[in-house]
């Protein structure tokens, strides 16, 4: 006698149960807040953000929380969310150029105007680990800057006066910003091969770690871009709407941001006189390494363009924006443990089959050698 | 606009949105002139993973509406978790009334099968897809499949097939057999098994497919022909079982293989659970159906 | 292309009135509508009446448009069209642009009295892209009644039968040479009061005398 197995609802409800039963854990343990994740996990917060191409730290960090601190899992709530929003319209684009930037560096220049800002970095950090920060000691606050509150010039426009690195729509000395609104590809079915504003768009919601390994692929000879950290620059900038119906623009608010812009030999080409290119990253919240990974990568998508060969992983538009989305990876992985038993008796049919002509076929041949030898 | 009061007052009917439905739905128009020929279309996010049947939950919510019978298959299953975690969804945030029963249902999403019950007019049949471009594992690039699509260019595909008959003596696939659409595009039926083929040929059932990772949705409309790709030395030909269901008799229909102890022991019982509960329910017995088997099984919602 | 803009004076009741009084549901009945009706070529849909459009716009045509037409879709509007209670109550209700270019709309909408474009004159798609193809919405005086047409491809287990009054001059054979254009071509949906059939673009158009749209085709 049998009887199939039921109940797939009962076992579900019971699991979420059990989920939300360990994500709170021991209960003697206050329960952490929102504000407390917002305030002291802020990179992480930042990372879901970016990732999930959502602006929103309170909703970033509820679904840190819900997540139970799985990051990639937590991205995927808030894009799920982010997908329900209504959209009022497009924003103009930012001008990173009038950033009150926190931090501030350039690895192609000794100083500059405005000088070189290091601001909250873990660069130059002894990564020894720190008792203190096991208890919840009085932690003094940060010396004021002196300069704060002026914009700092950008190193590209800085090669750009002298005409030194190819022209670009972003900087404030080139031509102005083209009417065309930019592409959406989270409203937009992706076409290869992309316009650069779609791939930008790809790579800033781009899986951190995936971007960092082809970036890094580049550097070891995988695609060689020679690239110099032109500029990096970290801090709020303001999020202003255009309002046809008044005529004027409209401050939304302030975002943070992480630009990078990479600068990158270029030979030049018969028409085009040798000079520096870019590579360009930005990302939401304070993130250096996914904008230093997604400038290379930049870069290196480039390559067709530039009149480059494509040779290597990182210079393949299609394999690199195909794969670079870890909530799409993450589920077409996973989905391998839902059931597929029809197919898999499909599968076992055949190769049961095909042992048997295979047994079949090698019992014949030992008869025909038996015949033959007698 | 929100149509839902309660715990989910902040979503939509049917979760999307309503330009949303409007992109989705004009996707499907096309892919309903267009038989066989995947329309690229922006796929949402949805709450549930890619590769979990997201394409095929945004055509279901994009053709749902408050009069429709909804019925979810996993594996020909209406009560494998997915299955129900999708049935779940549909009733939480459409709020329509679902069903086992493959005769009462307007609209059926499944993964992996097609049930065994003939369908019928009016019916749709919404496929979860994950890989929707049949050339996909003989070209990698979607340029390039483009091209082939364009052109009616499938000379690759006939040489993977062929090249499985000179190695193995008979065609190697199993599932996701790949058809010829209304005599023009070659397309991926989802990895049903190839005994499923057959019953997308002049369906009288409008049959859609939607693959949300990849973004493509596309359809084949009811009395169209689709035909498996073979040869004339090597017909296709779909499974067969040697057994009938151990539940309910049946023959000729899809059967999982159940491991019924550590030595080997096991048995075949229908795919479709569906059909073999109303086998059971009209008295047909199989060898190892118990006196009370239908009795003891709870209704899969 | 123009965008719709609101002004003041279009900015009225008549505009912001006989919209879809629930349009989650009437949407998703009218695209239901025409989803059976392009899976049956030939099957006659009939609307819900549920809409009241200024005229000389159709219940047909605006159910179509309300449906599927949005910011993403340029429509092309057939000059009786063009008026500012059409224009206003469109861009209120769908928010679509207007093009002037019949080639470039997504959706082409044609009043009873109005001589639609040349279907060669409207988007076919590419080879690639077929799908991005125009759609040639028609509204006719009845879809009963005038000289019977057969019909035949996927969608139709036999030969289905219509026999719509008021086609334009020469709608079959242009049916044949978009047959020939396979898998590109204009799909067309003809609408009249709150009735629709679809011709999608893979129907073959035959007229009763036996001249098909296939034998023109090939």
């Amino acid at each position: 006698m049998y009887v199939a197995v039921k109940g797939g609802e009962a076992a579900i409800a019971n699991a979420h149960k059990m989920l939300a039963d360990r994500r709170r854990g021991d209960r003697s343990v206050p329960a952490i807040t929102v504000e407390q994740l917002v305030e002291q996990l802020a990179l992480g917060v930042d990372r879901v953000m970016a990732e999930a191409s959502l602006y929103a730290p309170e909703l970033a960090a509820l679904a840190v929380k819900q997540a139970r601190g799985d990051m990639i899992e937590a991205i995927f709530l808030l894009r799920a969310y982010r997908t329900t929003l209504p959209r009022f319209g497009a924003s103009r684009p930012v001008e990173t150029g009038e950033m009150i930037a926190e931090r501030r560096i350039s690895a192609t220049y000794k100083d500059l105007p405005g000088g070189q800002v290091l601001g909250p970095t873990f660069d130059y950090t002894h990564r020894l680990l720190d008792p203190e920060l096991a208890g919840d000691g009085e932690v003094p606050p940060a010396p004021a800057r002196e300069s704060e509150g002026e914009p700092l010039t950008r190193v590209a426009d800085i090669l750009a006066h002298e005409d030194l690195i190819e022209r670009s729509a972003a900087g404030p000395q080139d031509e102005p910003f083209p009417e065309e609104p930019s592409g959406d590809l989270t409203r937009e079915p992706l076409e290869f091969p992309m316009a650069r504003d779609l791939r930008l768009q790809a790579l800033a919601r781009g899986d951190e770690g995936f971007l960092l390994a082809l970036g890094y692929s580049t550097q070891r000879g995988y695609g060689r871009t020679h690239p110099f950290a032109g500029e990096i620059r970290m801090g709020e900038v303001e999020v202003e709407m255009d309002v046809p119906e008044l005529g004027f623009s409209v401050a939304l608010g302030a975002v943070k941001v992480t630009e990078c812009q990479m600068v990158n030999q270029f030979a030049g080409s018969a028409k085009v006189p040798p000079q520096f290119t870019r590579g360009y990253g930005l990302v939401f919240g304070q993130s250096e390494r996914k904008a230093m990974s997604m400038a290379l990568v930049d870069r290196s998508l480039r390559a067709g363009e530039l009149g480059e060969d494509r040779v290597a992983p990182a210079q393949d538009e299609e394999f690199v924006i195909s794969h670079s989305d870890n909530v799409q990876a993450t589920g077409f992985v996973e989905h391998l443990k839902l059931p597929h038993y029809v197919d898999f008796q499909a599968e076992l049919d055949l190769v049961r089959r095909m042992r048997g002509e295979f047994e079949e076929k090698a019992k014949g041949s030992d008869t025909a050698k038996q015949e033959a030898a007698e | 606009m929100t149509v839902m009061t309660g715990d989910i007052a902040t979503y939509n009917f049917a979760y999307l949105d309503e330009q949303t439905k409007r992109m989705i739905r004009r996707a499907i128009l096309k892919a309903i002139a267009i038989p066989g020929y995947q329309v690229p279309f922006a796929s949402r996010e949805m709450p549930m993973p890619y590769g979990w049947g997201t394409g095929g939950v945004q055509v279901t919510a994009s053709i749902i509406g408050p009069d429709d019978t909804l019925k979810v298959i996993d594996q020909g299953a209406d009560d494998t978790t997915n299955a129900v975690s999708i049935r779940a969804f549909f009733q939480k945030v459409a709020n329509v009334a679902v069903t086992t029963h493959t005769r009462d249902a307007t609209i059926i999403q499944t993964r992996h099968r097609i049930p065994e019950e003939p369908l019928t007019e009016g019916q749709v049949l919404v496929y979860q897809v994950p890989i929707p471009e049949p050339l996909r594992f003989l070209e990698p690039r979607e340029t390039e499949t483009r091209k082939m699509h364009a052109l009616e260019e499938y000379g690759l595909m006939h040489v993977k097939l062929y090249e499985d008959i000179a190695r193995h003596g008979h065609i190697a696939t199993t599932y996701a057999y790949p058809v010829l659409v209304a005599d023009r595009y070659v397309m991926d039926p989802s990895p049903t098994p190839k005994f499923d083929n057959p019953k997308m040929d002049m369906s009288p059932a409008l049959q859609l497919f939607g693959a949300g990772r990849e973004k493509r949705i596309y359809a084949i409309p009811p009395y169209t022909r689709v035909v498996s790709l073979d040869f004339e030395d090597h017909p296709f030909e779909i499974q067969s079982f040697e057994e009938p269901c151990a539940l309910c008799a049946a023959e000729g229909v899809y059967l999982d293989e159940v491991i019924l102890d550590d030595h080997g022991g096991r048995m075949f019982v229908c795919s479709d659970t569906d059909h073999c509960e109303e086998r059971l329910a009209q008295g047909h017995k199989g060898r190892l159906a118990a006196e009370d088997a239908y009795a003891a099984k709870e209704p899969a919602q | 292309m123009q965008t719709l803009q609101f002004d003041a004076g279009q900015f009225t009741a008549k505009a912001v009135d006989g919209g879809f009084a629930d349009p989650v549901y009437d949407a998703q009945a009218v695209f239901h509508a025409l989803m059976q009706a392009n899976a049956r070529p030939g099957v006659r849909e009939t609307l819900a009446d549920r809409l009241e459009p200024p005229a000389p716009l159709e219940a047909g045509l605006a159910a179509v448009a309300l449906t599927l037409c949005d910011p993403d879709t340029p429509v092309w509007l057939s000059p009786a069209l063009r008026t500012d209670a059409v224009r206003a109550w469109l861009a209120f209700h769908a928010g679509c642009p207007l093009t002037d270019d019949a080639g470039a709309a997504a959706f082409v909408l044609c009043a009873q009295d109005d001589t639609p474009p040349a279907q060669d004159t409207l988007h076919a798609g590419t080879q690639e892209y077929p799908d991005r193809a125009a759609t040639l919405v028609l509204a006719l005086p009845a879809l009963d009644g005038g000289a019977a047409l057969t019909l035949t491809g996927p969608g139709i287990e036999q030969s289905a039968a219509i026999s719509p009054v008021g086609l334009p001059d020469g709608f079959v054979a242009a049916r044949a040479d978009n047959r020939a254009l396979f898998p590109r071509g204009v799909d067309v949906v003809l609408v009249s009061g709150r009735d629709l059939v679809a011709l999608p673009r893979t129907t073959v158009v035959a007229t009763a005398d036996g001249s098909s749209s296939n034998a023109e085709a090939n």
